[in-house]
């Protein structure tokens, strides 16, 4: 009886492994292939091992929240890490946590919080794996003031298809150290990661709305907070010019906490179990019928007049978790767009380009009758990683649901949107990308990309190490 | 509507239903891939398919007990046919077994043809089309997995769990807009039944080909007999109570 974790038996993997179909988050895109979850760190190695002497192409997998392609492996062999988990250790004095690339941010902020320690950068869900940030170098929404998440790690181990293990840092192996960070996984498996976390006194944060009424007046209300505010977001209403509303956020001193040490408690923490009577789990069936256009539209509406009405410009506290994962608000969310799913472009734009792109963009989802259901506008900043979507300027992350009727045109009005943010010297996110194409990878990351296509031919000179998205994005691996 | 089916894959395509199902698409102009253990007979099939106008025809010699060969095979007639929209399953063994015999060998042989190596290649298949939303999986089943009988134990039960594995798919990828058919023949004019007592309503590999693919086609994940009137014995032996099933020679 074979009764080890799926593929890791040992056997052939071609021949062997089971097969499986893994989505993008975003539903929109699929693909079947072999699938193998290894336990811990050697049956990893083992795998790579086989994969390689098989010449089986290989794609790492956490918790599957890239919203694209960049987990698929058509007739490949996708390696789940999720079950690779552990903390391995944990200094509560300098805030420094060593981990297995399967721990999520949740399993990370629930061991460390206490401690008064919350990791620095989160994206807008709690449910992504510690490798699979690394290997998208995940943002949050304090992208301007403490960069993307490589920028807190210290160090970490990357497991090539070759089979060596490289401990990678800013001091050793520093070209791997800035590649593998935001590589995608292209390079290698992240076998370990020593990460620091920020100090914090409060688990609470500031929390400043304001309505914007354009997306002009927006830009302005996060230029004036750029050097005070920890966090900025802004929610776009894009079926109304660019309105919205942003939140600002700050961290929150030991003497000016309400609940003094207990807001620390990963009890406080919690997100609420029902919103409006309904419980969480379930909020999704309710937004589906509301995921089209007169529903967005409607729901676009009542947040712009709720903030226009309400407590705009009224501060209050929050825990750190509940400001952070909105996403986590509502479990299942992406089930609301339906059969066909959604995709999000998320564009980044040169500073002084925004405020003629972005409001450019705006008018051709208009015109072409693909309006997003959302907008969220973030502020960043460049970061040393070659395939890295940091820059100095801003993005806009617009979802867009998929329906057989529009899908064709959904993807053409996402060359479009490409063509655009080319032009303007912007870049994008790997993790969202469902639309770009060849030509768009170099124009986009130009000699850094070039710089990483040479580091990956000298590790993974058969290209074995490819997802669907890269062979979208670079063609056919080359060998050398 | 009417499913066509453009990109065709045949296993156990060398004699028999599968043949017949496979010179049938070609007709209809698809591309044919054929695969079957007797490769003499499958260059002159080839050609067959070719002259009967098929847009594309490829065979492959393999035994389906060669399950380690199996998903290497698939992933190549796949990219030979650049894609696939049909799957037909109908490679099938019933060795003879004398009465009161029991022969594992034998036994053995109709479990890994015609349960396993249905499961080898339609495991391959489902993901294939689940992943792209469409696709069409064909089993040749049996009214024989209606009944345990007397009569061959092992291949009644071989086609009872070939039947109850195509449910499952069924119920796995019909939300996918896969499309599950089970087919099950009575009595077809094959080297399988040559020389048999008590056949009646016996129908051409032919006509069993153009039944099977008139179902398939419906594109509602059917489970249907061929020839129909079929289903009405099955209805009876299925009905038939235990104490008195267990009388009968059948």
């Amino acid at each position: 009886m074979d009764e080890a974790p799926a593929g890791t038996s040992g056997k052939p993997l071609r021949t062997n492994a089971p097969w499986r179909v893994v989505e993008g988050f975003g539903r929109s895109t699929r693909a079947a292939g072999r699938y193998a979850a290894p336990g811990n760190a050697e049956e990893l190695a083992l795998l790579l091992r086989q994969a390689a002497g098989e010449r089986l192409p290989v794609t790492f997998r956490g918790s599957g929240r890239s919203y694209g392609d960049a987990a698929h492996n058509a007739s490949g062999l996708v390696i789940d890490l999720s079950g690779m988990s552990r903390m391995l250790s944990w200094d509560p004095v300098r805030g420094i946590a060593e981990v297995e690339p399967g721990l999520t941010i949740e399993g990370l902020w629930r061991r460390t919080i206490e401690d008064g320690f919350w990791p620095a950068v989160v994206p807008g869900t709690m449910r992504p794996t510690l490798g699979g940030c690394l290997g998208m170098n995940v943002h949050g929404k304090n992208n301007f003031r403490a960069g993307t998440f490589g920028e807190h790690v210290l160090d970490f181990d990357l497991l090539t298809i070759g089979g060596e293990r490289l401990r990678c840092s800013r001091e050793e192996n520093p070209d791997l150290f800035h590649a593998a960070i935001g590589g995608a996984g292209l390079l290698g498996a992240i076998g370990r990661i020593r990460l620091r976390l920020k100090p914090v006194e409060s688990g609470l944060l500031r929390v400043e709305p304001a309505a914007a009424r354009s997306l002009g007046e927006m830009l302005d209300q996060f230029e004036e907070r750029l050097g005070s505010a920890d966090y900025l977001v802004g929610w776009v209403d894009c079926w109304g010019e660019g309105r919205g509303q942003i939140h600002a956020a700050n961290y929150v001193a030991a003497e000016e906490d309400p609940l003094g040490p207990a807001s620390l408690h990963v009890e406080k923490q919690g997100l609420p179990a029902r919103i409006l009577g309904v419980p969480r789990s379930q909020i999704w069936r309710m937004m589906r019928p509301l995921s089209n256009d007169i529903g967005t539209r409607f729901l676009n509406l009542a947040k712009y007049t709720h903030s226009r009405l309400g407590r705009a410009g009224k501060t209050y506290f929050q825990p750190l978790v509940a400001f952070s994962f909105l996403l986590d608000y509502v479990p299942n969310w992406q089930l609301s767009y339906g059969e066909g799913g959604f995709i999000q472009v998320q564009v980044f734009v040169p500073d002084p380009a925004v405020r003629t792109v972005l409001p450019e963009i705006l008018r051709l989802c208009r015109k072409q009758g693909l309006v997003s259901s959302l907008g969220v506008l973030k502020r960043h900043r460049p970061d040393p990683f070659l395939l890295s979507h940091g820059l100095d300027g801003w993005s806009l992350a617009l979802d867009f649901r998929v329906t057989p009727d529009r899908r064709e045109r959904l993807w053409e009005l996402g060359r479009a949107i490409t063509g655009l943010v080319l032009a303007a010297g912007g870049r994008f996110y790997l993790a969202k990308d469902a639309v770009l194409r060849p030509g768009d990878f170099a124009a986009a990351y130009g000699e850094r990309g070039a710089a990483f296509l040479a580091l990956k031919r000298r590790l993974d000179p058969e290209g074995l190490l490819a997802s669907d998205q890269a062979r979208r994005l670079l063609g056919p691996p080359q060998a050398t | 509507m009417s499913l066509r089916f453009t990109k065709a894959l045949v296993v156990g395509a060398s004699s028999g239903i599968g043949e017949a199902i496979a010179l049938a698409l070609a007709r209809s102009g698809a591309a044919v891939a054929v695969v079957a253990r007797r490769g003499d007979m499958l260059a002159k099939l080839e050609e067959e398919l070719r002259r009967s106008g098929a847009s594309a025809a490829f065979s492959y010699a393999h035994d389906v007990t060669s399950y380690e060969e199996t998903p290497g095979l698939f992933e190549r007639i796949v990219h030979d046919l650049q894609g696939l929209d049909l799957v037909v399953y109908a490679a099938g063994v019933m060795p003879e077994a004398a009465e009161g015999e029991y022969s594992f060998g034998g036994d053995r042989a109709m479990v890994e043809v015609n349960l396993l190596g249905a499961i080898a290649w339609l495991d391959l298949a489902a993901p294939c089309f689940e992943a792209q939303r469409s696709g069409t999986i064909v089993g040749i089943s049996s009214v024989a997995g209606e009944r345990g009988r007397r009569g061959n134990p092992v291949y009644c039960t071989s086609k009872a769990a070939l039947t109850t594995y195509l449910e499952s798919l069924r119920n796995r990828l019909s939300r996918y807009g896969v499309n599950v058919v089970t087919v099950k023949p009575g009595f077809v004019d094959t080297a399988m039944t040559r020389g048999k007592q008590g056949l009646f309503w016996l129908i051409s590999p032919a006509a069993a080909a153009e039944q099977t693919l008139a179902l398939a086609r419906r594109g509602s994940s059917p489970s249907g007999f061929v020839p129909r009137r079929w289903a009405l014995i099955a209805w009876i032996v299925r009905n038939i109570p235990s104490f008195v099933f267990r009388k009968l020679n059948f």
